[in-house]
C-alpha cells in the first residue's frame, strides 16, 4: 500500500539493523524504553527484537491507555453502563477489560446493559441527538491523541445544548508518566534495570509537539527520539538513540518529521485547554498515583461531566496480587517473569491490564513473541 | 363448477410479515407459495410435501448444517440469501464432495418488509440455480417483533464424495504444502464498510461464491494428494490454520509475502486496527496437499475463475505446540494466533 509499504521494507530494515550492530559498542549496554503501545505492537508484530544486537534491549513502557486505566475506574464505568437510563458509548478495546469481580462491559451488555461500541466521539453525540430519551455517556480514555476529539464533542454538546450527553473522563498525559518512571525507586535505586533512553510517543507528539520533552531530557540526562509507529520508524529511532548515547548527548530528536513539529497541533491544544484542566493526581494502573498526570472537565462544562452528574466518587479497585503489570509497565520485569503469564492470564482470560489490549506488553508478547522464548529454550 | 375464491395478493411493495404468516393458515401458505416456491422452483418443491424424496447413488455422503445471522442483510457483493447458499455448498465441498441438495429454514421477525424477503429469496434461488444445487425442502417461522433481527436463515446441505477421496482436518502431515485459493479479507471488509456506525467508502465487494466447481477441478488434478480443505470464514485464515494445527497435531509456517491481499483490504484493516488474517472470507479455500502435487494444483486452480490468485503460502511443520508461525515481510517472525474475543459482531 502506498506510503505504508515503504515504511515496512525488509531490505531497508536489514540495512538499518546492520548499522545499529556496527555502531553499538559491544561493551556498552543500550536499554531503551518505547513508551507507546503502538511501538510495542510494531516491535512484536514485525519481529524487530530479532534484528537487534543482544546489548540493545527494548523495554516496553506504559503507553497503552487501556492498560493503565485503574481497575476502580473500570468498575465505575461498568456500573454506569448498568444504570437503566444510561447508554454507555465506548471504544471497542475497553469491552473486554475485566473489572474487580471479573465482570466487563461485554458481560454487562450481555446481561442487558445498553453499551455501544463507537469509533468516534461524534458517534456518541449522534446517538444522544437521535435518542433524546437516553442518557448518553461517553467513556473517554487515552493520551493526548484521543483528548482533542473528546474536547470537541463536549464543546459541540454545549453548543447544541444537549442535556442528555456527558463524558466519563479518564484522559491522561504522557510527559508526567515518563518522568514518574524515572523518579520511581524501582528504576532509580533498588532495581538494576536502568533506562538509557526513550523512543518518544508518536501520535501523542503530533498533538503536543516535541517541546514538552526538552525539559525532561535536560533534567534526567536521557535522550528522547520521537518516532513513528511503522517498523522502520522504530528501527531508525533506535539507531538515533544509539548514536546519542555514543556521543554522550541527551537531546530531543524527531524521527517522525513527516507528522510531528516542535510545537505540535495548536488548534488541538486549544480545544483541550478550553474544556479540560489538570487533576492534582491521577491513578495509573501499574504506576500508582502520578501527580498532575490526568485531566478533568472544567467547571464551565460541569453539565457534561459524568463524574459530577452521577456522583462517581472514590474508585477503589483491587488487582490480582500475583499480577506483575506494575513492574512490567515500569520496565522492571518482562512478561515471562510473571507467574500468571500464559497460565491464568492469556488474551482470552486477561487477569492484568497488560494482557487486555492488543497493545499491552503481555498481549503483544503472547500473540507475536512466544515462539521466540521456545526457540531460546530449545537452542 | 368450482366457486371462485378471492385472494388478496401479497403486497410486495409495502407489505410486511406479520404473525399470521407463521401461523400455519392461508397467509402462511400464500407467503410460501408466492415468495419461496416461486424463487426456488424445482420438481421437489412442486410436489408440495413436508419432505423431499430423492434417490442417491451408493457411496460416501456428507452432510452439513449452518446458520446465517449476518448484519447488514444486504452488503456489497451479496446478501444473507446468497451467502447462505454459498456457505452451505462450500461446507459440503470442503470434503471434496459434489453438493446435491439443500434445505433452508427461515426465522422471520414480525414487521420484516415483504420486499426484502422476496429479494433475499430470489437471491437464494438464483445462487442455487447458478450452482446447480436445488433447495428441496424448507420451513418458515415468524417470531414477535424484538425476538429476532430481521431474518435468520438456517440451512442443511448434503453431497456425495468421489470414490477413494478422504479429506479430513486431521490429515495434515509435516512437509505438506498449504495452498490458498485467492485474496483474503474481502468479505469481512465489505461487511464492515456497511455497518451502521462504521460506514466508509470502498470498492471492495464480498467474495461470497460457491466453490464446488473449483473443488471439482482440484479433485480431478490432485486426487488423493489432497489431505484437507477448509474455507476460512469467521476468524479468517488465522483461525482456519489454528484449527487445522490442533486437529492434525502439527504446526504451520506461512510466508507473509506470499499472501494475496488487496490493497484496499490492507488499507481498511490499517484504518480499523484489524489484521487481515483474522478477517472473514466467504469464497476462498485453503488446501493442505502432498508436496509433490502442489505446483500442478496451483496451475489447475489458476485456470479456474475462482482460483486465479491461488498461491502456495507455506507448509506444515512438526510442532508439538501446534503453533502457526509466519515469517514477516520485514524479516522477523511472529505467531499467527486465534483472534481473542470478538473482532466485530456477527459478520457471517
Amino acid at each position: 500500500m502506498k506510503y505504508i509499504d515503504e515504511y515496512r521494507d525488509g531490505q531497508v530494515a536489514r540495512r538499518i539493523a546492520a548499522r545499529i550492530a556496527d555502531e553499538a559498542k559491544p561493551d556498552v549496554s543500550y536499554r531503551f524504553m518505547e513508551f507507546c503501545g503502538g511501538h510495542t505492537h510494531a516491535i512484536s508484530r514485525y519481529g524487530i527484537a530479532d534484528l537487534l544486537p543482544p546489548n540493545v534491549r527494548m523495554i516496553h513502557g506504559p503507553g497503552c491507555p487501556v492498560c493503565i486505566l485503574p481497575i476502580g475506574r473500570m468498575d465505575a464505568a461498568i456500573r454506569l453502563g448498568q444504570r437503566p437510563e444510561v447508554t454507555l458509548c465506548t471504544y471497542g478495546d475497553l469491552m473486554r477489560v475485566p473489572g474487580t469481580d471479573g465482570t466487563s462491559l461485554l458481560k454487562a451488555k450481555a446481561a442487558g446493559a445498553d453499551i455501544r461500541m463507537v469509533y468516534s466521539t461524534l458517534d456518541a453525540i449522534r446517538i444522544a441527538e437521535a435518542e433524546p430519551e437516553r442518557e448518553v455517556v461517553f467513556f473517554a480514555i487515552g493520551f493526548e491523541t484521543t483528548t482533542p476529539p473528546t474536547a470537541l464533542a463536549i464543546r459541540l454538546a454545549a453548543e447544541r445544548q444537549l442535556t442528555n450527553f456527558s463524558v466519563f473522563c479518564n484522559h491522561v498525559l504522557t510527559p508526567p508518566a515518563i518522568q514518574n518512571i524515572l523518579e520511581s525507586p524501582a528504576t532509580s535505586e533498588i532495581d538494576p534495570v536502568v533506562i538509557d533512553g526513550f523512543v518518544g510517543p508518536s501520535h501523542v507528539s503530533t498533538i503536543i509537539g516535541t517541546a514538552p520533552f526538552e525539559h525532561f531530557c535536560e533534567e534526567f540526562k536521557k535522550p528522547v527520539v520521537v518516532a513513528g509507529f511503522e517498523p522502520l520508524d522504530v528501527m531508525q529511532a533506535i539507531l538515533m538513540l544509539v548514536r546519542q548515547i555514543n556521543e554522550g548527548r541527551h537531546d530531543v530528536e524527531n524521527q517522525y518529521v513527516r507528522a510531528v513539529t516542535r510545537d505540535g497541533n495548536r488548534i488541538a491544544q486549544g480545544e483541550i485547554a478550553n474544556v479540560f484542566e489538570l487533576r492534582e493526581s491521577f491513578e495509573w494502573r501499574g504506576l500508582g498515583f502520578v501527580p498532575y498526570s490526568g485531566l478533568r472537565i472544567k467547571e464551565a462544562y460541569a453539565a457534561f461531566d459524568a463524574e459530577r452528574r452521577y456522583a462517581i466518587g472514590d474508585m477503589p479497585g483491587r488487582d490480582n496480587p500475583a499480577c506483575e503489570c506494575g513492574a512490567i509497565l515500569r520496565g522492571v520485569k518482562t512478561p515471562t517473569q510473571c507467574k500468571l503469564f500464559g497460565t491464568l492470564c492469556t488474551p482470552d482470560t486477561p487477569m492484568g491490564s497488560c494482557m487486555v489490549s492488543s497493545e499491552g506488553a503481555c498481549a503483544a508478547h503472547w500473540t507475536y513473541g512466544r515462539f521466540r522464548d521456545r526457540v531460546a529454550a530449545v537452542s | 363448477m368450482t366457486p371462485k375464491t378471492y385472494r388478496r395478493r401479497l403486497d410486495l411493495d409495502a407489505g410486511r410479515v406479520d404473525l399470521s404468516h407463521g401461523s400455519g393458515g392461508r397467509a402462511m401458505a400464500q407467503l410460501i407459495a408466492d415468495i419461496f416456491h416461486r424463487a426456488f422452483d424445482n420438481e421437489w418443491l412442486r410436489r408440495g410435501n413436508d419432505q423431499a424424496a430423492f434417490d442417491v447413488a451408493a457411496g460416501r455422503m456428507v452432510m452439513t448444517t449452518d446458520g446465517y445471522v449476518v448484519s447488514p442483510l444486504f452488503f456489497p457483493g451479496g446478501d444473507i440469501g446468497s451467502l447462505a447458499i454459498h456457505g452451505t455448498i462450500n461446507d459440503v465441498a470442503m470434503a471434496g464432495a459434489r453438493p446435491l441438495y439443500l434445505s433452508a429454514g427461515f426465522i422471520i421477525e414480525e414487521g420484516f418488509p415483504l420486499s426484502d424477503l422476496k429479494r433475499i429469496a430470489d437471491s437464494m434461488g438464483n445462487a442455487a440455480r447458478k450452482a446447480g444445487v436445488p433447495i428441496v425442502a424448507g420451513d418458515t417461522k415468524v417470531v414477535e417483533r424484538g425476538k429476532g433481527d430481521g431474518v435468520f436463515i438456517s440451512t442443511t446441505g448434503i453431497g456425495v464424495v468421489p470414490k477413494g477421496l478422504d479429506l479430513s482436518a486431521d490429515r495434515a502431515t509435516p512437509g505438506d504444502r498449504v495452498i490458498l485459493s485467492g485474496s483474503i479479507g474481502d468479505h469481512g471488509v465489505a461487511i464492515m464498510s456497511k455497518r451502521q456506525n462504521l460506514t466508509f467508502d470502498t470498492d471492495i465487494v464480498s467474495d461470497s461464491a460457491a466453490l464446488h466447481t473449483l473443488v471439482a477441478t482440484m479433485v480431478e488434478t490432485g486426487g488423493q494428494s489432497l489431505r484437507v480443505m477448509r474455507d476460512p470464514t469467521r476468524g479468517g485464515l488465522a483461525a482456519a490454520l489454528n484449527e487445522l494445527a490442533q486437529q492434525s497435531r502439527v504446526g504451520f509456517c506461512i510466508a507473509e509475502e506470499t499472501l494475496p491481499i488487496k490493497p484496499q483490504v490492507v488499507a481498511a484493516c490499517e484504518l480499523l486496527g484489524l489484521d487481515p488474517l483474522n478477517v472473514a472470507n466467504e469464497g476462498k479455500l485453503i488446501a493442505v496437499v502432498a508436496p509433490e502435487a502442489a505446483d500442478a494444483l496451483v496451475t489447475a486452480m489458476r485456470a479456474h475463475p475462482l482460483g486465479r490468485d491461488a498461491a502456495i503460502i507455506g507448509e506444515v511443520t512438526a510442532d508439538d505446540h501446534r503453533v502457526v508461525q509466519m515469517t514477516t515481510g520485514f524479516g522477523g517472525g511472529r505467531i499467527v494466533d486465534w483472534l481473542s474475543g470478538e473482532q466485530l459482531p456477527r459478520i457471517c
